[in-house]
């Protein structure tokens, strides 16, 4: 379509803002020399027309592996050319060339290639390092089986050493141990690193990671004793060839075990690794990049939202007056300003996690490790609180786009496909938020034995102690004053302290009862999962209001002093139950909370469109007719629906195969 | 051979699962007329669906053609009739995998809103297929906000024609079923225009296509509104007319006509042309909703009887992850909600039998609460039942994002159910419209509707309950309900009287109220439906255990509404902390119990493999297996790989290097 003028509504809102979207911009990217780098390179990917294509959504899924495929090699080429080696930078480019969804590489550059790099010894390297850098070996992460994912100790590939020939033979020994989900092992890669429990000397030794040759170099055949393929169609992931592994006593070198940490020796003596900790720091990292995805994810479902929502005329509001915005609905407000808020808060607390990482990552590599523990019961809880709720968003988003949202021009389906599976992968969310819960059990146990406890949980030092019943926490008096973000940040450390008490409780009490401590554990895990999901939203509601205090423009302050206040608000009148049974607010209070959730709502709608506009994405990479910068809604829709593959013919083929033959006959 | 993981948890059953499969079915003669229906079906390979996650767009479209047609012969073959006890069993075995359903639509509509004389006419050529049908009311600017649609009919009294025109570009109609590539007529709803004046929205009869060549009629532009998240096998389409001219005699004129004069006659109400929207809302909730959640439930639970991960004791077998408290708060409250929908929706299905007869006599005094109960149930299941799927899915972890586990597409489909045949939220308001109505009425002493009759019942004072299992007792948690839909009313009530005296105008209030009155109208459907369900497991049959595991259905049912909004119970203290904390204990005990009957009661829903169409919720739980020998079919193994010689070829040959 030729370039139209902006939609009027959109014109008009983006005028009566209070604050510059300039500004918050640069506060999300971390500064406005970041800003400008990262519009360079969104430039450089847009303007290449070797990234044009026609719309995915189009496409069938071979098409769409095939495009990915094509983009993916320029994209490797391209960067090298432009000499783009910042981490941050490369995954600006991947995310603009991809316009945010996964490809058939990822695995190759994020997994393969790091792990050669930490795992691999400096003869591995040599072996491996360089070929893979130049994609004549590309490779893949194979750890998930068909029957195991989260709980990594019960995979069940295995690797035998056979000290005559010094080799080790991996074996899918079950139909469940097949490898199954490893992104691009289906069709793209020729070499995988899997994980395997090793055995040598007739001894299990637990999982390793061995470099297997999968494809023949050349003709790209599967090698005699493996089968691979792909998984079949999925939700989303088009684009991402996603396989199984199955190996039949296939052999490798012994020099193809990943042995800069854990050795085999030539003779089958197994030489165990310092410290099993190291692992973690990668977790922590995974992890952290999940929580700025859902910040992201999030982030874009609402600027379609919204823009489509100051677009969208429809009913009145006054009666003989034309017809109000959709966004102007007490209720449309009320479905997405509170998710606007909370992408604010997860684009911030993504940062602190980056920004935490990055400075502890020194002292892992000094080998510190003192801060991991608590960075890693952390970010896992923050992984699936952000996730959880950012996914519940992005459906929320789409469903206040009503019918057009659930067309695949508005989107967000696409958004939410691609987003769903990280409430799954790098640990499944009710395992991580368990994770965080013992360590806050952990931490409750240190401090009712009279130890101070240090960091994110120092809450729980003020827990009185000697309390016999839950209730009796009601005694406590929080003075909540309920338009300060400091004094909400309270109220929240007083909930996440009331549950984590309340969980430890019970756990005790079901041990008590002479339960075995798995059995407790389990009989407890509901009450567990709450602890933790109140101590991240504590966590969350910290950060967003520390944060405010950072911002040095007044107007950019005090319209994210309002979103912080709607997202303390709005958790609250979510989550009232808790709040009252552990005597936190009133009645009057909560009545009050509900009131003031309403009013803010008022004050944000003038700036709605700002703040989504203040995100900064491109109309490339947002990839939805709905959220369009100029607005242009419902003529682009129509052009959009013209390419669609019914409309290829004026008569479709059925037509003569089956439609008139009925009419003939009957 | 079924994987010992199942059979071990079918040999504990508490309850005889047959029975309670012909009691869902209302009789043994209606299970087996369905099974009859479904076995037929299943056994004709036309109508197979094993290959549809493996489908393109247009390749789905044209089975849904090819099986729509096939369904006469087989109709005719098996001499089901349209009016016979099959019917309802036929599109389910089908999973509404079929097209032309907006025919059918097209022809309810029709015979509801069109006079003898125009049934006469259209009727017949329609059911003998002679021309294809339509329902063409949504706009690409206006759905649910009918009066907003802006095509239009001017009716021109010197030809006697209407002239239909979409005036401009939000105007279009779109989504309409059928309409993309099938139809060759259409409902087309339009402003109607006399002497300039406007009368208002109406439905006219308007064929699109040429019955000879299918091509499109003059005036017409129509085609396919391109993909969507589902219904890939619809051609949902838009449709642009200009100066398109249809007889007098096309306008569906039972209750409303315009003589060659151009005078308008109005008989009965004019919200007779909703009542078509009215049950189209209820008969959808049955089919869209509550089986894709009932076949949601069978797979997650069935999958999560047979998926064993990490361990509960040391030194055990791995457990299976239905012995994971989490995994129970997440799947079983699911279960409880379909059988607790199925059962209301009887009950709605009997209100709408009722209503429809009544409006066959021109008696319209129930219309009004037909329409709340049917807009704010069909808000509360579409609404509750999506979400409810959208756990099981997600309680499957990676398996449930694959295609074959059948768990994606009755997601993406079931979704649409909350926004077509009426926007969730408005229709919410428009149920808390007429609950404020009748409070309004209750309080000036006038008579209200009986389903609304305890809204005027003043009861204060605080919840009874002393310990735990108090809450197990059906009038503890019913008045709790009660108690909250009442108080939600009320304070909604008072906070749009406090306003409007204070001098904001009326729809003004009504805005700034709309948060709680949409929360409120929640907590009335939410309260019927705890009430019904408890109404309906005391009538049911003592023997054969069926009765017993109902009432711990029910209590998970009301009591995870209490546990999951224990806010809107604590917030006047008719329930206090302490209670709160006997609920919570009496809910995760109640998951423990369920926990040994969760496979017999998603068996009784008696889905045969094939309906469910997942690797994962097979009858016979060899998961993996087919897992394997399913993904082995898909398209991206059994055809060359077309990337490889175009991009990764040169990729792996060492193009790159040279930089």
């Amino acid at each position: 379509a030729a370039a139209m003028a902006m939609n009027a509504d959109l014109r008009r809102e983006r005028a009566a803002a209070t604050f510059q979207p300039e500004l918050l911009t640069h506060i999300l990217d971390g500064g406005a020399e970041r800003t400008r780098r990262r519009k360079e390179i969104e430039a450089l990917v847009f303007n290449d027309p070797d990234f044009q294509h026609e719309d995915l959504n189009f496409l069938s899924r071979s098409q769409r592996y095939e495009q990915a495929i094509r983009k993916s090699s320029l994209m490797v080429m391209k960067l090298r050319e432009y000499g783009i080696a910042d981490p941050e930078e490369i995954f600006w480019f991947k995310s603009f060339v991809h316009r945010g969804r996964p490809e058939p590489l990822d695995l190759h550059l994020g997994m393969f290639l790091p792990t050669l790099l930490t795992q691999a010894t400096p003869e591995q390297q040599d072996r491996f390092f360089m070929p893979a850098w130049n994609l004549e070996i590309i490779g893949t992460y194979a750890q998930t089986e068909m029957g195991h994912g989260t709980h990594l100790r019960g995979l069940e590939t295995t690797a035998t050493y056979d000290p005559a020939t010094q080799e080790f033979i991996l074996n899918s020994p079950t139909v469940t141990s097949i490898k199954w989900w490893p992104g691009g092992l289906g069709k793209t890669s020729n070499h995988a690193i899997v994980l395997a429990q090793l055995y040598t000397q007739g001894q299990c030794k637990g999982l390793h990671a061995f470099i297997v040759p999968i494809r023949q170099l050349g003709t790209h055949e599967p090698l005699p004793g493996i089968t691979v393929g792909d998984i079949g169609p999925k939700f989303g992931y088009d684009e991402m060839d996603n396989g199984y592994l199955k190996m039949d006593n296939f052999r490798i070198p012994r020099e193809n075990m990943l042995m800069k940490y854990a050795q085999v020796e030539p003779d089958g003596t197994y030489v165990k690794p310092l410290s099993d900790k190291l692992t973690y720091g990668t977790m922590v990292f995974i992890r952290s990049l999940i929580v700025g995805d859902s910040a992201q994810s999030l982030s874009r479902a609402c600027t379609i939202a919204i823009r489509y929502s100051a677009v969208r005329h429809q009913s009145e509001l006054k009666p003989g007056e034309p017809e109000p915005q959709i966004l102007d609905y007490q209720t449309q407000q009320y479905k997405l300003f509170p998710l606007l808020a909370t992408a604010y808060a997860f684009q911030f607390v993504g940062a602190y996690i980056k920004n935490t990482y990055r400075r502890i990552s020194g002292d892992i590599s000094d080998g510190d490790l003192s801060e991991l523990p608590e960075l890693h019961a952390l970010t896992a809880g923050l992984k699936a609180f952000t996730s959880w709720t950012a996914n519940a968003g992005i459906e929320e988003c789409r469903m206040a786009c009503g019918g057009h949202g659930y067309s695949r021009c508005s989107g967000i389906p696409d958004i939410y496909v691609t987003f769903t599976p990280s409430c799954t992968y790098e640990g499944e969310n009710t395992v991580m938020m368990l994770q965080t819960a013992r360590f806050l059990v952990k931490s409750y146990t240190q401090v009712s034995s009279g130890q101070r406890v240090t960091g994110i949980v120092s809450y729980l030092n003020e827990l009185p102690r000697q309390r016999i019943q839950p209730q009796q926490v009601a005694a406590r008096s929080v003075t909540v004053r309920i338009s300060d973000p400091a004094s909400l940040v309270e109220a929240y450390k007083a909930r996440a302290a009331w549950l984590v008490e309340a969980a430890a409780k019970n756990l005790q009490a079901e041990l008590n009862h002479r339960r075995s401590k798995e059995d407790a554990w389990n009989r407890t895990s509901v009450d567990l999962v709450r602890a933790s999901e109140a101590h991240c939203h504590y966590v969350v509601v910290k950060l967003f209001t520390a944060k405010l205090s950072e911002i040095t423009d007044a107007a950019v302050r005090a319209v994210l002093t309002e979103l912080c206040l709607l997202y303390a608000l709005y958790g609250i009148s979510k989550n009232t139950g808790d709040f009252l049974q552990a005597g936190i607010l009133t009645d009057a209070q909560i009545t009050q909370v509900n009131q003031r959730v309403k009013e803010l709502l008022a004050i944000i709608r003038p700036n709605a469109v700002a703040l989504v506009d203040s995100f900064d994405f491109h109309d490339a990479h947002l990839g939805s007719v709905l959220g369009r910068y100029d607005g242009n809604v419902y003529e682009n829709m129509f052009e959009w629906a013209k390419k669609s593959p019914l409309n290829k013919t004026e008569v479709h083929e059925s037509f003569h195969k089956h439609l008139k033959p009925l009419q003939a006959k009957l | 051979s079924v994987n010992p993981d199942l059979a071990s948890e079918r040999r504990t059953a508490s309850f005889s699962v047959e029975k309670l499969t012909s009691r869902l079915d209302g009789g043994t003669e209606q299970t087996r007329i369905r099974r009859a229906v479904v076995e037929a079906i299943e056994s004709d390979p036309i109508f197979s669906r094993e290959n549809q996650y493996f489908q393109s767009q247009n390749e789905r479209y044209e089975a849904a053609v090819r099986k729509a047609v096939h369904l006469q012969r087989k109709m005719h073959e098996m001499r089901w009739t349209e009016n016979g006890p099959e019917l309802k069993y036929i599109y389910r075995a089908l999973s509404g995998d079929v097209a032309f359903l907006l025919h059918r639509v097209f022809m309810r509509c029709i015979s509801l809103l069109g006079s003898d004389k125009q049934i006469a006419k259209w009727i017949p050529p329609a059911s003998q297929y002679q021309l294809i049908g339509s329902y063409a009311q949504t706009e690409l600017g206006h759905g649910t906000y009918l009066q907003g649609l802006e095509t239009t009919a001017v009716f021109d009294i010197t030809t006697q024609e209407f002239i239909l025109n979409t005036p401009k570009i939000s105007a279009m109609k779109w989504w309409p079923g059928d309409m993309g590539r099938s139809a060759t007529h259409t409902v087309v709803f339009a402003q109607l225009y006399i002497h300039g004046q406007c009368y208002g929205v109406h439905p006219f009869i308007l064929q699109i296509r040429s019955l000879q060549d299918h091509s499109l009629c003059p005036g017409i532009t129509a085609g396919d509104i391109g993909p969507k998240m589902n219904f890939e096998h619809v051609d949902n389409g838009y449709l642009m007319l200009q100066n398109v001219r249809v007889p007098r005699e096309n306008m569906l004129n039972k209750f409303c006509e315009v003589q060659p004069d151009g005078t308008y006659i109005k008989q009965g109400s004019q919200k007779i042309n909703y009542f078509t929207m009215t049950t189209v809302r209820i008969s959808l909730i049955s089919d869209e909703v509550i089986l894709p959640l009932m076949k949601a439930c069978t797979i997650a639970i069935r999958y999560s009887a047979v998926r064993r991960q990490s361990k509960l004791k040391p030194g055990e077998q791995e457990a299976k992850i239905l012995d994971y408290q989490t995994q129970q708060e997440k799947l079983l409250p699911q279960l409880a909600a379909a059988y607790a929908f199925h059962f209301i929706n009887k009950y709605l299905q009997e209100l709408l039998d009722r209503g429809y007869r009544e409006i066959q006599t021109k008696n319209f005094d129930n219309l009004p609460e037909l329409h709340a109960f049917s807009s704010g149930f069909k808000a509360m299941a579409t609404q509750y039942c999506t979400s409810a799927v959208e756990i099981c899915l997600r309680a499957c972890g990676g398996h449930g994002y694959s295609l074959l586990s059948g768990l994606p597409s009755l997601y993406t489909k079931i979704l649409a159910s909350c926004i077509y045949e009426g926007e969730n939220t408005i229709l919410l308001l428009q149920t808390a419209r007429f609950l404020i109505k009748c409070f309004s009425a209750a309080s000036a002493g006038q008579p209200i509707p009986p389903s609304v009759i305890y809204l005027s019942a003043v009861k204060a004072g605080k919840c009874p309950a002393k310990n735990k299992l108090d809450f197990l007792n059906p009038d503890i948690y019913t008045e709790a309900y009660q108690h909250a839909a009442v108080r939600l009313v009320r304070s909604t009530a008072a906070k749009l009287q406090d306003l409007i005296q204070s001098g904001v105008k009326k729809h003004e209030a009504w805005n700034q109220c709309t948060v709680q009155l949409a929360q409120a109208a929640k907590a009335h459907c939410h309260y019927i439906t705890v009430k019904n369900f408890v109404e309906t497991v005391e009538k049911l049959d003592t023997e054969a255990g069926i009765q017993k595991i109902m009432k711990h259905l029910c209590d998970l049912f009301a009591l995870h509404g209490i546990f999951s909004n224990a806010g809107v119970f604590l917030h006047d203290g008719y329930i206090s902390g302490a209670q709160m904390d006997m609920v919570t204990a009496s809910y995760l005990d109640l998951l423990a119990v369920i926990r040994k009957d969760a496979v017999p009661l998603v068996d009784a829903f008696d889905f045969t493999d094939k309906s469910l169409n997942s690797a994962l919720g097979s009858y016979d739980g060899q998961v993996y297996q087919r897992l394997y020998e399913w993904a082995q079919k898909s398209p991206t193994n059994t055809q060359t790989n077309p990337a490889y010689e175009r991009y990764l070829k040169p990729l792996l040959h060492n193009t790159l290097s040279k930089l």
